[in-house]
């Protein structure tokens, strides 16, 4: 006899209650907002749903390995993520005028998309092996095992997914104690880089940096996307113009509504109230996963789990400062609200591993 | 003693951690202040100016939809064109009951079910404040009519709309192709590519054919147009405009009367035909018959339409010259031929007498010849011209199936010709390692007699024939098979000639092509399998007759043409060239459910290469006139 009450325990187990829901509502608001921005496209919502079971089942399976387990993947992670972007470098396909994607005759994947986990996962790992002797050395070890991959994705080029892969591990390094003269000091170099960077930029992206300082200079071009979206968010005033109301997403004035600016649809159609709710709703989840990273039991764990709730917030932040024009344009996606189906599936990969951290027995009580 | 080091290190670590946690904690605490303070800045702060702005935002920009390149045959016939014409379009956020104002626009202008139909599902698809088509081509009296009832309906209105048209139809079909909707994986494919931008505005894209295979030359260039709209996104004023740049137009090298020539040549059989210029790889006709009405996928074919076409027994949708595999029956022999002499497994002299079958050693098994009790003595030249098949099972036998395959696919059987269109299949030309890899089987002696006549595991497409007789009519110059021949800038004119491409010049020895070509002249000569044909021509062609067999016959049974359904029939083939001393023109026949190639594949042929060389259209094609042409070539040596 199997009792109900069984396969619900097995079934939630090492699922974080608090976290699904706050995920779980995140998720829904993007299905309303998506529904609205797509112009009641049926189609497109139904197979962002499918998108987000996959997803859940992504995490729900993650949060389901104990992290024992995972942490002996971040090494061949790492290395299949490293070698599979050399092979974008060398083989790549050419969209848009950037080398992102690779055949591997099955299907096009992004690579950069897996480094976005395996960074965080290595550099934890590399500290966690050497958590009792942290020289010197063991930074600087760390920090080519972060600039490698970096330095591919800067090729390809996409500046905004190699800057955040970059932060994601800068806050491993932040989280184990990197000393706050190194901080500095690397604070001052990268300033002081800044020409360089400048130099090997490309011409779109400059533009974009460019455009971000004055974007009524090109308002027809890269500074028309700020300028829509800006125009979005502030006729949507405190209350919004109602669902399915905004002039701004229903005209189409609004690029990219679904994906990287449905935040602009959500702030036109429901306001600076709105906008505080969802605010308010992030950072619950935010909360949450920083209760989780603080109570993790080893170095690692708590390391990988500082990582991904930082990067998350970094997320958040990049994408609604692009949005509302205090960030240049920069492709990345809302999470849990914009729609696609990759970064929904990296960042609940993320989540699951946050939820095996928080449910499984912990090896050492603290 | 590890746990013991980590313990020691353990509380000053956490500690150590959870003050940079707590640090990071503030940190996103002032980012997301950062945020607010923006959201608050632009909406209640700056929120009058951008309700203004909002509201004044009625600059839109609206996408010019490039003309789309024309298509022409090589005399300038029009293949593929556009015409404008008058659609009647609905905003449906500017209607407020969509059902009583279809109901009530049904009574003034006629609109079929279909027309609802296919606007529902539009209207689900796409924006609310889209305008989208609900009939396309109006006439002048519904035109009128709906003027006069305008006031009526809000939201409904006439618009000049360009469409694309298929003249020739049926004839054409195979080779142009048509433009449909562009769907989900056009658009999945176009963002791939990073080409989306330009499609902006644009409802159709090539699906098949030449419409599919050149879509980046046809499509152009998407222009804009800077509009200021009323409050419904209605425009008032053109600002400012980047006009767009139509499509290059194509000239096929395709002859469009020569075409018509086989299409009529063909009566009402199904089958396919492929000409090419040996000289350079141009395809001058291209038949896949019965072909279709493309113009009916334009705008999105209905159910009824595709039904009929798509369940039709005699297949109307495949392109069989392109897609279709045959056995090539024994129009492989002259390749085998060529294979014997150029491998030294046979020389020119050397005869044998044919019984009417032939045995391995050792087994009882007979593989009969197409004629009882044999041909008699038979050497190279007569083994071709009388298509002898025990001579070639025993030519198989000596040169082994591997031999062949490795000759033969030199000739382009087996593999794809890369004509400039999509979803050319490569045929199969059998190999022991292919066995192997396919079936896990071992090659037997047995399997290489089948398949010297062409039949066993052999199939070829008639494209792939076509280009493998032009191989052998320029002797062993390969060039690549192609339908455009220019590119013709639609803006400035100027045409641009798409060289012809020699892929490869095989090293065969004059004498032995020579031995072979005067043999496939013979076929067409008395005593020859396409005598008949060759006999009242006013030029010389080679040429060699198949039958391709469509199911097996049993050891012991003999095929009987009467008794077999019809669909199960032999198929005729015929590959050919003319005129054989200075080749223009080779082509490959294939007539389904016929029988032998000799009596309805070789005189398709023959009206092709008399409208071609003679410029005689088939009608006139009677035996009177091609003798006094005849008589007229005599008089002028």
């Amino acid at each position: 006899m199997i009792e109900p009450r069984k396969i619900w325990y097995y079934f939630t187990r090492y699922i974080d209650g608090f976290l699904l829901v706050g995920i779980l509502t995140l998720m829904s608001v993007g299905l309303i907002v998506l529904y609205s921005a797509t112009g009641t496209n049926i189609n497109k919502v139904s197979h962002q749903m499918v998108n987000i079971l996959v997803a859940l089942v992504v995490m729900w399976s993650v949060a389901n390995i104990p992290l024992q387990q995972i942490r002996r993947l971040a090494l061949p992670m790492y290395m299949i993520g490293l070698v599979l972007l050399i092979g974008v470098a060398l083989f790549g396909e050419i969209s848009n005028g950037a080398r992102r994607w690779l055949d591997v005759g099955v299907t096009k994947i992004q690579p950069s998309e897996l480094m976005k986990i395996a960074i965080p996962l290595m550099m934890a790992w590399y500290f966690d092996k050497h958590e009792i002797t942290l020289r010197l050395r063991d930074y600087i070890g760390a920090n080519i095992l972060l600039m490698l991959p970096v330095f591919l994705i800067l090729k390809q080029p996409d500046l905004g997914t190699a800057l955040l892969i970059a932060a994601s591990g800068f806050y491993v390094l932040f989280l184990a104690g990197l000393s706050w003269r190194i901080i500095v000091g690397l604070g001052i170099a990268a300033a002081s880089s800044l020409p360089v960077f400048w130099s090997i930029m490309h011409d779109y992206q400059r533009q974009r940096i460019m455009t971000l300082l004055d974007p009524s200079q090109d308002p027809l071009g890269a500074g028309y996307h700020t300028i829509q979206s800006s125009i979005a968010i502030g006729s949507g005033g405190m209350i919004g113009k109602g669902w399915q109301k905004g002039t701004q997403t229903q005209l189409d004035f609004l690029p990219e509504q679904s994906t990287d600016f449905i935040f602009a649809v959500f702030s036109e159609e429901f306001g600076l109230i709105g906008n505080t709710l969802l605010l308010l709703l992030y950072l619950a989840v935010i909360g949450r996963c920083m209760v989780i990273t603080s109570n993790a039991s080893t170095q690692f764990t708590r390391l990988i789990a500082g990582s991904i709730t930082l990067t998350f917030s970094t997320y958040i932040f990049v994408n609604m400062g692009m949005v509302s024009g205090i960030l240049p344009v920069v492709g990345v996606p809302l999470p849990l609200i914009s729609y696609g189906g990759t970064s929904m599936v990296t960042m609940l990969l993320g989540f699951g591993i946050l939820m095996s951290i928080q449910t499984h027995p912990k090896l050492i009580k603290t | 003693m590890k746990h013991k080091v980590e313990l020691r290190n353990h509380p000053i670590e956490l500690h150590k951690f959870r003050n940079r946690l707590a640090l990071s904690a503030g940190f996103v605490l002032i980012l997301f202040l950062i945020l607010y303070t923006r959201f608050y800045y632009l909406q209640v702060s700056q929120q009058e100016h951008y309700h203004t702005l909002a509201e004044a935002n009625r600059i839109s920009i609206l996408p010019l939809v490039p003309n789309r390149g024309l298509i022409y045959d090589r005399n300038g016939k029009v293949l593929a064109q556009n015409y404008s014409a008058y659609a009647l379009e609905i905003v449906p956020s500017e209607v407020q009951d969509i059902e009583s104002t279809l109901d009530e626009l049904a009574t003034i202008i006629e609109i079929t079910l279909t027309d609802r139909q296919r606007f529902k599902k539009l209207m689900k698809e796409s924006k609310r404040f889209k305008s989208l088509p609900l009939r396309n081509r109006l006439t002048d009296v519904e035109i009128a009519s709906f003027a006069t009832n305008r006031y009526r309906f809000p939201g409904v209105e006439i618009k000049a709309r360009v469409f694309r048209q298929y003249p020739e139809k049926e004839i054409i079909s195979h080779v142009v192709g048509y433009i449909s909707r562009i769907n989900d994986q056009d658009l999945e494919q176009l963002e791939l590519d990073g080409a989306l931008n330009n499609y902006r505005g644009s409802h159709h894209i090539g699906k098949i054919g030449i419409e599919q295979s050149y879509e980046k030359q046809l499509h152009g260039i998407t222009g804009f147009e800077e509009v200021e709209t009323d409050a419904a996104g209605r425009s008032i004023r053109v600002l400012s405009r980047t006009p767009s740049t139509p499509g290059n137009n194509l000239i096929l090298s395709l002859d469009l009367g020569l075409q018509e020539a086989a299409e009529k040549a063909f009566g009402d059989h199904r089958g396919a035909l492929v000409a090419l210029d040996p000289n350079n790889g141009e395809v001058l006709a291209f038949i896949s018959k019965p072909g279709y009405d493309n113009n009916l996928f334009i705008g999105g074919i209905d159910q009824e339409n595709w039904n009929l076409l798509n369940h039709s027994i005699d297949r109307p949708l495949n392109n069989r010259a392109l897609r279709g595999v045959f056995p090539p029956g024994s129009t492989f022999k002259p390749f085998m031929a060529l294979a014997a002499l150029e491998l030294g497994k046979r020389t020119p002299e050397y005869s044998m007498s044919d019984p009417g079958f032939f045995s391995l050693p050792g087994v009882d098994r007979r593989y009969r010849d197409w004629k009882p009790g044999g041909h008699g003595k038979v050497n190279l030249h007569k083994s071709l011209v009388v298509s002898c098949d025990t001579y070639y099972y025993s030519l198989a036998n000596d040169l082994g199936i591997d031999n062949i395959h490795s000759f033969i696919s030199q000739f382009g059987l087996g593999k794809k010709t890369g004509i400039d269109i999509e979803g050319e299949v490569s045929g199969l030309l059998p190999s022991s390692a292919w066995k192997m890899r396919q079936y896990k089987l071992k090659w037997y002696a047995g399997d290489t007699i089948s398949v010297a006549i062409g039949q066993g595991y052999n199939l070829a497409t008639p494209l792939q024939l076509a280009f493998a007789t032009t191989i052998i009519a320029n002797e062993g110059k390969a060039y690549l098979p192609r339908l455009v021949k220019q590119i013709q800038n639609s803006q400035t004119g100027d045409i641009e000639d798409i060289p012809a491409k020699l892929l490869y010049k095989l090293n065969l020895k004059p004498k032995n092509i020579e031995i072979v070509k005067n043999a496939l002249v013979d076929v067409t000569r008395p005593g020859g399998t396409a005598a008949k044909v060759g006999a009242n021509a006013a030029y010389t062609f080679a040429g060699k007759t198949g039958t391709s067999q469509v199911i097996g016959i049993k050891q012991g049974e003999r095929y009987n043409e009467k008794s077999i359904n019809e669909r199960h029939r032999d198929h005729a083939m015929f590959i050919a060239y003319a005129p054989a001393e200075a080749p223009k023109i080779a082509l490959a026949v294939l007539v389904e459910n016929t029988g032998t190639g000799g009596s309805t594949a070789a005189p398709i042929a023959k009206q092709v290469f008399d409208h071609f060389l003679l410029g005689q259209s088939p009608e006139s094609t009677t035996t009177e006139s091609t003798k006094s042409v005849a008589d007229h070539v005599h008089e002028h040596p």
